[in-house]
């Protein structure tokens, strides 16, 4: 049982490194160029402050995992992570909000402040932001998981010993 | 001798801890709740209330003028709505919880009590975050505009709807260091309480 839930935790682990890894990845190399009435443009994640956080938070919070992932299952420093878990997923939910509100404006616009949506333009850009973000929200809810399963684990030996 | 003071051996059951009188922690614990509450509360009523209306006149037709008006509103960029409705429903969470510190030392909770506060703490930690910082990233965009995208600023325009967000996007962030701060002494309590 204590293996299975080891395994478990590692595998999961794993995969929320690889989202935070790839969705850092594919938000870094969005990239098109078009041009409009004869002025060529380029779309890059850095244009817009909110992407770069997302990239930013994301490499940040991959390192964390991979990290994680050399730690032995024993050691004490699993009381830290529940500290750090909670920084992180704080981290990354408001990266995935904040990426997602301008995501927002860049596809529908809006027409009270009189700013048109981009994505008609930048087509291809705009689909590998959205795999990125998905990709993003994805780790949001892995890494929820593991914080509710860190507080779990560690908490529960101790409440259960007195009850 | 050793049966009696067997019988007078203490329980630890949660329930029981609650029936001593209040440490210095859990003052400073309520206090900084009741804090964290008021931010949150005023963060979501400021932001709710925030309307500004600016009539142009664009034209003149004979001598009478032709009005333009325009409003901004929170309700109109999404990321403020959904900042409104997590300091909302985060502010509901530290008036229940307060109520339970104030108040809730008679209930029984089945050991469950600090446990479930430390958990819901957590999770209304991310939710301040992460509708704090939607808001923050559409207010740097309003006010700092986007020459990429050709999308004007909008803070020269309406000040007053601007300076409003600000003050709830400074209540709100003040509300997430307080209520994280809460979130680690409640988890200190739960881990202190049960060793």
């Amino acid at each position: 049982m204590a293996e299975t839930k080891r395994i478990c935790t590692f595998l999961l682990r794993l995969i929320a490194f690889g989202t935070t890894v790839s969705a850092a990845i594919i938000m870094a190399s969005s990239r098109e160029r078009t041009t409009v009435l004869a002025l060529s443009f380029e779309a890059k994640y850095s244009d817009i402050p909110a992407f770069k956080y997302f990239v930013i938070a994301n490499a940040i919070v991959s390192i964390y995992g991979f990290l994680l992932l050399f730690l032995p299952s024993e050691s004490l420093l699993w009381r830290l992570v529940v500290a750090l878990d909670v920084v992180i997923t704080m981290l990354l939910t408001s990266s995935i909000s904040a990426a997602l509100a301008i995501a927002y404006v860049g596809k529908k616009g809006n027409p009270n402040a009189g700013w048109l949506p981009i994505c008609d333009q930048v087509p291809k850009y705009c689909n590998q932001v959205k795999g990125a973000l998905v990709v993003g929200f994805i780790s949001v809810i892995i890494y929820m998981l593991l914080l509710l399963y860190s507080i779990h684990r560690v908490l529960n030996p101790l409440l259960v010993e007195k009850s | 001798m050793a049966p009696q003071s067997g019988t007078e051996k203490p329980m630890f059951a949660y329930s029981s801890i609650t029936c001593q009188a209040k440490s210095g922690w859990s003052w400073t614990l309520v206090g900084l709740r009741l804090l964290a509450f008021l931010a949150t509360a005023a963060a979501a009523v400021v932001m709710l209330l925030n309307k500004q209306t600016k009539t142009l006149v664009i034209a003149t037709v004979g001598t009478t003028p032709v009005k333009l008006t325009l409003t901004a509103k929170f309700h109109h960029t999404p990321a403020f709505v959904f900042f409104v409705v997590a300091n909302g429903l985060a502010s509901i969470h530290n008036l229940l919880m307060l109520m339970v510190d104030l108040f809730g030392s008679k209930v029984d909770y089945k050991g469950l009590r600090f446990a479930m506060i430390a958990i819901l703490d957590m999770l209304n930690v991310t939710l301040v975050s992460g509708g704090a910082n939607a808001a923050l990233f559409m207010a740097e965009l309003g006010k700092n505009g986007n020459s990429h995208a050709r999308w004007d600023k909008i803070c020269d325009k309406f000040g007053r709807f601007c300076h409003r967000g600000g003050g709830a996007l400074i209540a709100s962030f003040a509300a997430l260091a307080l209520m994280l701060v809460i979130s680690v002494i409640s988890i200190v309590k739960v881990l202190k309480s049960s060793k």
